[in-house]
């Protein structure tokens, strides 16, 4: 009997590891012949732990399982039970191509990994140019998943194009916006979707040395990518590249706590041992990055989708989508939802039906009042926006951002004008100090706020005056997008703000 | 798990920074080397750094001095990190953490007069959608409330 538990943080973060453990406890007290597998999650965070039997290569889910349902999972009998995991809702309305192995198959098995797929877009690459590789990334569509959206093939393009002695490939596993765990899910989840995908990039650009760059916040994940890349280098995945005498390797790098280090001039200067400042660009890290060397710099989520495109094509990729925004999105529902997790879907899903219908509203019953979309920066959607597409010009168009697609629901008890000073503080605390809109301008939005707040109507211009300085000054989105929070929210919910409380304090 | 070290053996730091020399920018590196060995960074391991990578004393402190996780003074022997971020918040993060807080008698940042736990902000553990989110030491937990809080920090010692 094959019983699959997730070793996701989130899942564990509920309890999976205890419910593994009863499982196998049980299986023994029954004298049951029991094989249990870790996986990454499927991303039914509400469900989690979730686990699977497999009956006749059918997996059945179980959850949100306790360690006392064990001996009724096994018994086939427990009140968790539901059904096919691939026939429920959620799954069944996703297009599942970045994450089609997180939450199915072992992470750190590389011939499962090959049995459902992988390596083989690695091994049509090694068999194309470089020019090739980045004109089949370009005619993907595929955008920086970081949050800029940026065509990751015009990227490459510019580092194949460099010459240099040296070249790297740079993975962003910074993830610090709230609302935010795809890259979390991939690298606990199929590591090695993401290592495929940096070879190829490698390949395509004529860097032979990579760097994953993973925050601090993250040990699971850091746990399960340093086994997976000596898994890959065992295996001849990095290194020779498949015995094809093309050159690959890669490390992993921790983060230490700062936020900025999300920025990739900033994470730069952390991988070569610097304070995580930001650059001015121009130069950009594709023309001078690491050690001044021609650098691709990308989010998990653009790397680790590169092996489907080349596994599929890039028509098949291209072919999802809305407008300029092709392909899929692992978008990431969170916060006060009744089903938060992972949900992947074409662009162009309305923000209203990923709120209501995938999310299922508020975990607390209580009507939505505000959605934030792309992390802290990101601005805040009040229902009437409800109808906007999931996509990259869509949000724009709307005062907004995707950024990397995290959107954390609010229920009525929010503090609208608490949230925008919150987005003014994180900015003073994780700002890199080193331009001046985003120094001090975050302190002064903390205190300007603090006068609305108790009333003063008068600052209100001049917070957004601050604002304005913050959005046209900062070198990067850490000072510059920190007004799209706090302006979202003044536009939307303006009777919050410069009310006297005299009640309330 | 971070304690209050004996003195450090200077051959013992140096062989540390030494077998991260081989690597391009080594710093960061070698720094959580050094605090995943003593808890934090030793001040005797300061010339030495500065020394091998022949960069100033200054540098070193703005590098630090600017990450989050680095401490020049030890930690209470569990670190308890309370995530404070948006998604949290939704979930009424703020309320528990006050409490918490308030109830060991600590700001963020704060050391029980045991010595048992520290207890830090986070922003972000990435467990967004089973909010609200804590991790002790390297143990992530979701859908934090006040018992569940209480029973983490009676572990630690607390």
């Amino acid at each position: 009997m094959k019983i699959r538990v997730p070793m996701d943080s989130a899942a564990k973060a509920l309890g999976a590891d205890a419910v593994a453990d009863a499982l196998r406890t049980a299986s023994e007290a029954a004298g049951i012949d029991v094989e249990i597998i870790r996986t990454g999650s499927r991303g039914m965070i509400w469900l989690e732990p979730l686990v699977e039997v497999e009956i006749d290569g059918i997996r059945h889910g179980y959850g949100p399982a306790t360690p006392a349902d064990a001996a009724a999972i096994l018994a086939g009998d427990s009140n968790t039970a539901l059904g096919p995991v691939e026939e429920l809702d959620w799954m069944k309305r996703q297009t599942r191509l970045t994450f089609a192995r997180v939450g199915v198959i072992d992470p750190l098995n590389l011939d499962e990994y090959a049995a459902h797929g992988g390596l083989s877009g690695l091994r049509r690459a090694l068999g194309m140019s470089a020019e090739a590789i980045v004109d089949e990334v370009k005619t993907s569509g595929l955008r920086g998943r970081g949050g800029a959206g940026f065509p990751t093939g015009i990227k490459w393009d510019t580092v194949r194009l460099a010459e240099a002695p040296q070249k790297y490939i740079v993975c962003n596993a910074d993830e610090g916006d709230s609302g935010t765990f795809a890259d979390r899910m991939i690298m606990e989840g199929d590591p090695f979707t993401l290592i495929e995908g940096m070879v190829i990039a490698g390949l395509g650009t004529g860097a032979t040395k990579g760097y994953v760059y993973i925050r601090s916040e993250y040990p699971d994940a850091i746990a399960v990518m340093g086994r997976a890349v000596e898994t890959a280098r065992a295996a001849g995945l990095l290194g020779d590249v498949l015995g094809s005498g093309r050159i690959f390797d890669l490390e992993i790098r921790v983060g230490a706590g700062a936020y900025v280090c999300g920025e990739e001039t900033s994470l730069l200067n952390s991988l070569e041992g610097k304070r995580g400042v930001v650059r001015a660009k121009p130069p950009l890290p594709a023309l001078e990055g690491l050690f001044g060397r021609p650098t691709v710099v990308n989010n998990v989520l653009s790397l680790a989708t590169v092996p489907v495109i080349f596994e599929k094509g890039a028509a098949h990729y291209a072919g999802f989508g809305l407008g300029r925004s092709k392909g899929t999105m692992p978008i990431q529902i969170a916060g006060n939802v009744a089903r938060g997790g992972l949900f992947e879907t074409a662009f162009g899903m309305p923000l209203g039906e990923l709120v209501n219908e995938i999310a299922g509203g508020t975990a607390t019953g209580r009507p939505v009042k505000a959605v934030q979309v792309g992390g802290p920066l990101g601005a805040y959607f009040a229902p009437a926006r409800f109808d906007t597409p999931f996509g990259y010009e869509e949000f724009d168009g709307q005062g907004g951002l995707i950024g990397h697609a995290g959107i954390v629901v609010f229920d009525d008890r929010a503090d609208m004008l608490g949230m925008a000073r919150f987005a003014m503080e994180f900015c003073a605390v994780e700002s890199c100090g080193k331009c001046t809109p985003c120094r001090i301008g975050a302190v002064r939005g903390v205190e300007t706020l603090d006068r609305i707040r108790h009333g003063d109507a008068s600052a209100i211009p001049l917070l957004t005056d601050l604002c304005a300085t913050m959005k046209d000054g900062s070198l990067c989105a850490l000072g510059g997008f920190t007004p799209y929070p706090v302006l979202s929210a003044l536009e939307q919910f303006p009777d919050e703000f410069a009310v006297p409380r005299v009640a309330a304090e | 798990m971070p304690q209050t070290p004996a003195q450090p053996d200077i051959a013992e730091l140096s062989a540390l920074i030494e077998a991260h020399l081989h690597l391009e920018g080594p710093l960061l590196p070698i720094l959580h080397a050094l605090q995943a060995a003593h808890g934090h960074i030793p001040e005797a391991a300061l010339p030495l750094i500065a020394s091998a990578l022949n960069i100033t004393r200054a540098e070193l402190h703005g590098v630090i001095s600017f990450y989050h996780d680095f401490r020049t003074a030890p930690a209470g022997r569990h670190v308890l990190k309370i995530c404070r971020a948006e998604a949290c918040q939704s979930m009424g993060a703020t309320g528990i953490a006050e409490a918490t807080l308030k109830k060991l008698g600590l700001d963020w940042h704060g050391t029980t007069t045991n010595g048992a736990v520290t207890v830090e902000p986070v922003y972000c553990l990435g467990l967004c959608a089973c909010a609200p989110a804590a991790m002790l030491d390297d143990r992530v937990v979701g859908r934090v409330d006040a018992a569940k809080l209480d029973t983490l920090l009676a572990e630690a010692g607390a």
